[in-house]
Parts: C-alpha cells; sequence; structure tokens
C-alpha cells in the first residue's frame, strides 16, 4: 500500500496571527488534562463514490479513526461532535470559522476532506488548527488507494500528534501478538496481526503448533517467533504477504527469545544446551553464529539498542534474574540494574533513552523503565502479572501483557510517564506483544 | 465400579499408542496425577453370577502407564524458581532409572515445566534446566544416555489449572515421558 504525501496541492492557509504561544502538548510532564481537540467529520472533496463508500462516508469514519487515535494517546480529548452541529464544508476545512470553535471549548481543531480520484483512489487531506490562535499548526495530503483510507486516517493523526508533541506518531502501525484461547492445561495460541487501534484483525497460525514472543524485523514484512514445531522448540521467521514460515538454521538445541538487529541483518536469540542459556547472534545471510554470553547462568531476552552498539539482556549470573548490557560483540558486560526484586525481559526503546523491563517482586509484577545507565528506574505498572513489555515505534508508550490469578490474560498499554493505562480489546486472550515500527 | 472406567481408557490409550506409533501428543495430555488411579482397580465383580471372567486392568510392560505403576509416579517436583533434585525426586528418579534398565530398550523425553510465575523467557530456561537435571540423575544412575532426550515447556503446560499455590508446586515439574521403543 502506497501513501502519497500531497502537501504541494492543497490551498493556501488564511494568513497565520502573530504573537501567540505556539500551542503545545508536553508528553512527559504527567497530563492530567487531555487538550480538548474537535475532530469534525471530514467533507467530501467530491461527490463521487469509492468502493468503500461515498466520500462522505469516508470522510466521517476516517474522523472517527483521528479522534480515536488522538484520544488512545491519553493526551487529547476529542469532543462529542453532538457538540457542534454545523457541517464542515470544503470552505470550512480551509478557513475555519474559529470563533465557532471557541465557543465549544475546541483548543485544536483536525478537519479536512475526502476526495475520490480518477484511478479509483483516494486523497485524505489533512488540516489541523490552533482555535485560540486562529493559526495553522500544520496540512498534508495523503494519496492512497479505497483500502488505505483507514492509513491515510491514522497518518493524519500522526501529523497531528507529532505537531502539537514534538514527537513522532506512533498510530500508522501495527501490533503483532499471541492469541490465546482455552483453560491453562489446554492453551491453544497463535500468532496474530491487527493495526494499532485493534481494526484489520487476523490470525497468522493456525493454532496447531504453540508459538511465542513474535517480534518485527526493521523492514516490518518479517516476524521472528518461537514455534514447537514437531515438538522442536525453536526460532523461527514468518514472512507477511506469502504467509511463508521457516525454522532458523538448525540447532540441536532449543533457540529461544529471538530479535532481529536495527539493521536486520542478524537475530540474536538464546540457545539452551544441556541445561545452559546463553545468547548468540545468527547473521541471517551468511547463516553464522556467533556466541555472545558464557557461563553457567540463563542469559536471555537479548534486545539491542536501536544503533545497534549494545544488548541488554537478562541474566541470572548473580543469583537472580538482573538486567544487563553488553557490547554488540558480547564485550563488556556490566549490571545495570539493582532494584528491589528481580528485574527481567528488558526491550531497549527504538529512541534509545529508556529500557523498559518486567519487575517480579512482592509476589506481584510490574512494568517499569531505566536509562540504559540503569538510573532514573521508575514502576509504572503493578499488577498479578504484567510482563513482556513492548514499545511503540515513538518510545513513548509501552504495550505488555496482563495476566490474572484466574488464568486470563489481555493486552495493556501505558505511557512513560505511568499515566493513561488502558486496555486494548482483542477477540480472544493476548500475550507476547509487539509494536512496528511506523509503517512507511 | 467408576473407577475401572479411567483404567480401561488409559489403558486403552497406552495401548493405541504403542499400536499408532503417533504417542507423544496422546502422553503428554494424559490426566493430573491427582485423577490418576492410584492402583490397578480389583476385579470387578459381574452381577450376572460366577460364570463371567473377571475383568483386571492389565499393563503394557514399557508403557508410561508400567513407568507410573513401577515407579509409583512419572513426575518429579521442584521448589520456586529451583531445579535442584530434592530427596523425594531424587528417589524417584532412581526407580525410573531402575525401570528403564528393566526395560532396555525404551527411550524417554524428560520434560522441564514451570508455574505460572515468572516471565516466559527464562521460565524456558528453567524448563530446560530441570529436564537435564533429571536426565543427568538418570545418567548417573547408570541410563545410556542415548536413550534420554530433553524438552522445555517453560510455562505453557501446566498440569494444575488453579491460579494458587498449590497448582504452581504441582507445575514445577519433571515428566519423564515414554517416546517408545
Amino acid at each position: 500500500m502506497r501513501l502519497i504525501l500531497l502537501a504541494s496541492l492543497l490551498v493556501a492557509p488564511p494568513s497565520l496571527a502573530q504573537g501567540t504561544a505556539p500551542l503545545r502538548v508536553d508528553i512527559n510532564a504527567g497530563l492530567t488534562q487531555p487538550m480538548p481537540i474537535a475532530v469534525p467529520a471530514f467533507a467530501p472533496g467530491n461527490g463521487a463514490s469509492t468502493e468503500a463508500g461515498t466520500t462522505t462516508q469516508l470522510g466521517q469514519r476516517a474522523a472517527e479513526v483521528i479522534a480515536n487515535d488522538l484520544k488512545s494517546s491519553g493526551l487529547f480529548r476529542p469532543l462529542d461532535p453532538a457538540a457542534y452541529t454545523t457541517q464542515v464544508g470544503i470552505d470550512d476545512v480551509v478557513k475555519p470559522d474559529f470563533p465557532a470553535w471557541r465557543t465549544v471549548a475546541a483548543q485544536a481543531l483536525v478537519t479536512g476532506t475526502v476526495t475520490a480520484n480518477a484511478d479509483g483512489g483516494i486523497t485524505l487531506a489533512c488540516y489541523a488548527y490552533d482555535v485560540f490562535a486562529g493559526t495553522e499548526i500544520a496540512r498534508q495530503g495523503f494519496v492512497t488507494t479505497v483500502a488505505g483510507w483507514r492509513r491515510a486516517a491514522h497518518k493524519c493523526a500522526d501529523l497531528v500528534y507529532s505537531r502539537l508533541t514534538g514527537e513522532s506518531g506512533y498510530f500508522d502501525s501495527r501490533i503483532v501478538y499471541v492469541s490465546e484461547t482455552g483453560s491453562r492445561t489446554r492453551r491453544i495460541k497463535r500468532l496474530a496481526i491487527m493495526d494499532q487501534d485493534g481494526a484489520g484483525h487476523r490470525f497468522l497460525t493456525s493454532g496447531q503448533n504453540l508459538v511465542l514472543t513474535p517480534r518485527f524485523a526493521p523492514g516490518q514484512q518479517t516476524i521472528t517467533y518461537m514455534s514447537f514445531d514437531n515438538d522442536r522448540p525453536r526460532v523461527w521467521l514468518y514472512t507477511l504477504g506469502s504467509g511463508r514460515q521457516e525454522s532458523v538454521g538448525s540447532f540441536a538445541a532449543m533457540t529461544f527469545a529471538p530479535r532481529f538487529s536495527p539493521d536486520g541483518q542478524n537475530l540474536v536469540f538464546s540457545m539452551a544446551v544441556g541445561g545452559n542459556t546463553d545468547i548468540y547472534r545468527f547473521n541471517l545471510a551468511t547463516r553464522a553464529i556467533t556466541r555472545l554470553t558464557t557461563g553457567p547462568g540463563i542469559d536471555t531476552s537479548p534486545s539491542y539498542s536501536p544503533d545497534g552498539s549494545r544488548i541488554v539482556f537478562e541474566s541470572d549470573r548473580g543469583g537472580s534474574q538482573q538486567i544487563y548490557v553488553m557490547n554488540a560483540d558480547g564485550s563488556g558486560q556490566s549490571r545495570i540494574s539493582f532494584g528491589e526484586g528481580r528485574s527481567a525481559s528488558p526491550v531497549w526503546s527504538p529512541r534509545g533513552d529508556y529500557i523498559a523491563f518486567t519487575r517480579i517482586g512482592g509476589g506481584r509484577f510490574g512494568i517499569g523503565v531505566m536509562r540504559p545507565d540503569g538510573g532514573g528506574e521508575r514502576l509504572l505498572t503493578n499488577g498479578y502479572q504484567d510482563e513482556s513489555p513492548a514499545w511503540s515505534p515513538n518510545g513513548r508508550v509501552i504495550l505488555f501483557a496482563r495476566g490474572d490469578r484466574s488464568g486470563r490474560s489481555g493486552l495493556w498499554s501505558v505511557d512513560i510517564s505511568g499515566l493513561n493505562e488502558r486496555r486494548l480489546a482483542t477477540p480472544l486472550d493476548a500475550s507476547d506483544p509487539a509494536w512496528s515500527p511506523l509503517l512507511p | 465400579m467408576t473407577r475401572q472406567i479411567p483404567t480401561l481408557t488409559l489403558l486403552a490409550v497406552a495401548a493405541l499408542s504403542l499400536a499408532a506409533c503417533a504417542t507423544k501428543k496422546v502422553e503428554l495430555e494424559a490426566p493430573p496425577a491427582t485423577a490418576r488411579p492410584e492402583t490397578p482397580a480389583a476385579p470387578v465383580q459381574q452381577g450376572g453370577g460366577d460364570t463371567a471372567a473377571p475383568v483386571t486392568s492389565g499393563t503394557l510392560p514399557g508403557s508410561q502407564q508400567d513407568l507410573r505403576e513401577k515407579a509409583g509416579s512419572d513426575t518429579v517436583l521442584f521448589g520456586y524458581d529451583s531445579y535442584e533434585l530434592d530427596a523425594d525426586a531424587r528417589a524417584v528418579l532412581t526407580r525410573h532409572a531402575a525401570w528403564l534398565k528393566a526395560n532396555p530398550g525404551v527411550r524417554v523425553t524428560l520434560e522441564g515445566h514451570c508455574d505460572e510465575r515468572g516471565t516466559r523467557e527464562y521460565n524456558l530456561a528453567l524448563g530446560d534446566r530441570r529436564a537435564n537435571s533429571a536426565k543427568n540423575f538418570l545418567a548417573s544412575q547408570g541410563v545410556d544416555v542415548g536413550r534420554l532426550s530433553t524438552i522445555s515447556y517453560g510455562k505453557e503446560k501446566p498440569v494444575a489449572e488453579g491460579g494458587d499455590d498449590a497448582a504452581h508446586a504441582q507445575n514445577r515439574r519433571a515428566v519423564t515421558v515414554v517416546m517408545g521403543r
């Protein structure tokens, strides 16, 4: 699916007002008052119909997708469309009635048009305004296929989010995870994928084999995971699109806990040989395998720093699970976690500034973050069994699995300030989430 | 009367397994220990009189059921986050070793399992440690390592449904699973 950015085709905005402070959301401040924002139905750019409905219908649905994205961040409070009854036309998109929007207390306005193109595709034009200053914040056009209308709407939400927070967006992205059903002793697990907002859900595997810990390649067309196919627990690759599944290498022992390197050239994973688990790097092109840790402890859950120079992992070499960092060649291993209890399953943020991890202590499991030097540790969640943290592509939201004592589990997210803890809807129980990079 | 049914069912399962050689899945999903018959059931007294032949539950030598009966259990338990074999576990595994010597054609897989109170990837490694603890003990008792393989299921295949400490204790285990000859 191709999305073409189209800023130049859009109509010029009205002259910008001067002298007011720019509208800004500080995501790191621990926002307790989300910004009121109006996202009225996008106007039909023409009266044409598409395979997915009329441009009026698509404009309605696009606004709902955008409002839902912004609301899910916890930073924005989309106004109830019942608060503003006026239909937005094309003229209102490029020249909003700011006094009217002020009367409904909208601080920001996201509006736009959906136009059916001659080739069967659509153009979604996205405009954002600072209502009180009466100024334009952003505008961009997205040309795509009819089927891509949701992605165009997510791109619009990402544009608004990034202009108002100063962070890159994360809405045009996908989540792969393990779907679970059945009682504890008869659990069936399948790989499943969905858009970040839950749309487009589909299962990738049948449930015949136990599958665990899927993670995206940087190019996001490949997923590495673990499968018990044929009672041989090994690392596998799944190619989206073709649905091709292949085991990685030919190892005599269990391989697990795989992740891609940031350049996509290597996998790191654990291999358990005779009761001893160490971390290895596997070059996907040459199939060369390099042992990165030695010694009798359990070394697992490796995760690269975004620049590929270092790897964070967990080890019980000191007596219990703690977090360590090493250079990508295995040298310079040092412990960074010194908090109470155990610290496990570390994941390096795609921004590089934090490492998310699972804290086990006092009979509880929670998700925390620390800096790569181990400082600044903060616990963000606390549950019966919160584990398996995964970063949003902008490194500001953490997805995790929360299990309860009855054996049920689901996906939750929390932002790095520890606020906006919320559950993601999945058709069945869920665990082991991974978030894709932003789609191109 | 009712106790006869699970015994016969298990027997049938064991027989099927041996016959079909598609055995592993069936054996893995055997009911938990509490549901197993403690001893072979006594001959059934048929209501019709003394002409009916008594039905006794037989056990195929070298089968999973045979291992359970001869060794008392096919499972050893571990402490929290531990892969050490305690005295009870060593006693059971000593009987497994004797049984393996008495059934020289049989190969077994040592399955390592964990309770749910650990992170997923660590538990895969811990299950591997438990499976290897059992394997190494059997080898130390003189069982040819060529007959012993291991697999870790981490916390993915508990045998007890519950979420309390008693269930967790049952799930921290290594199981000696007969793979055939």
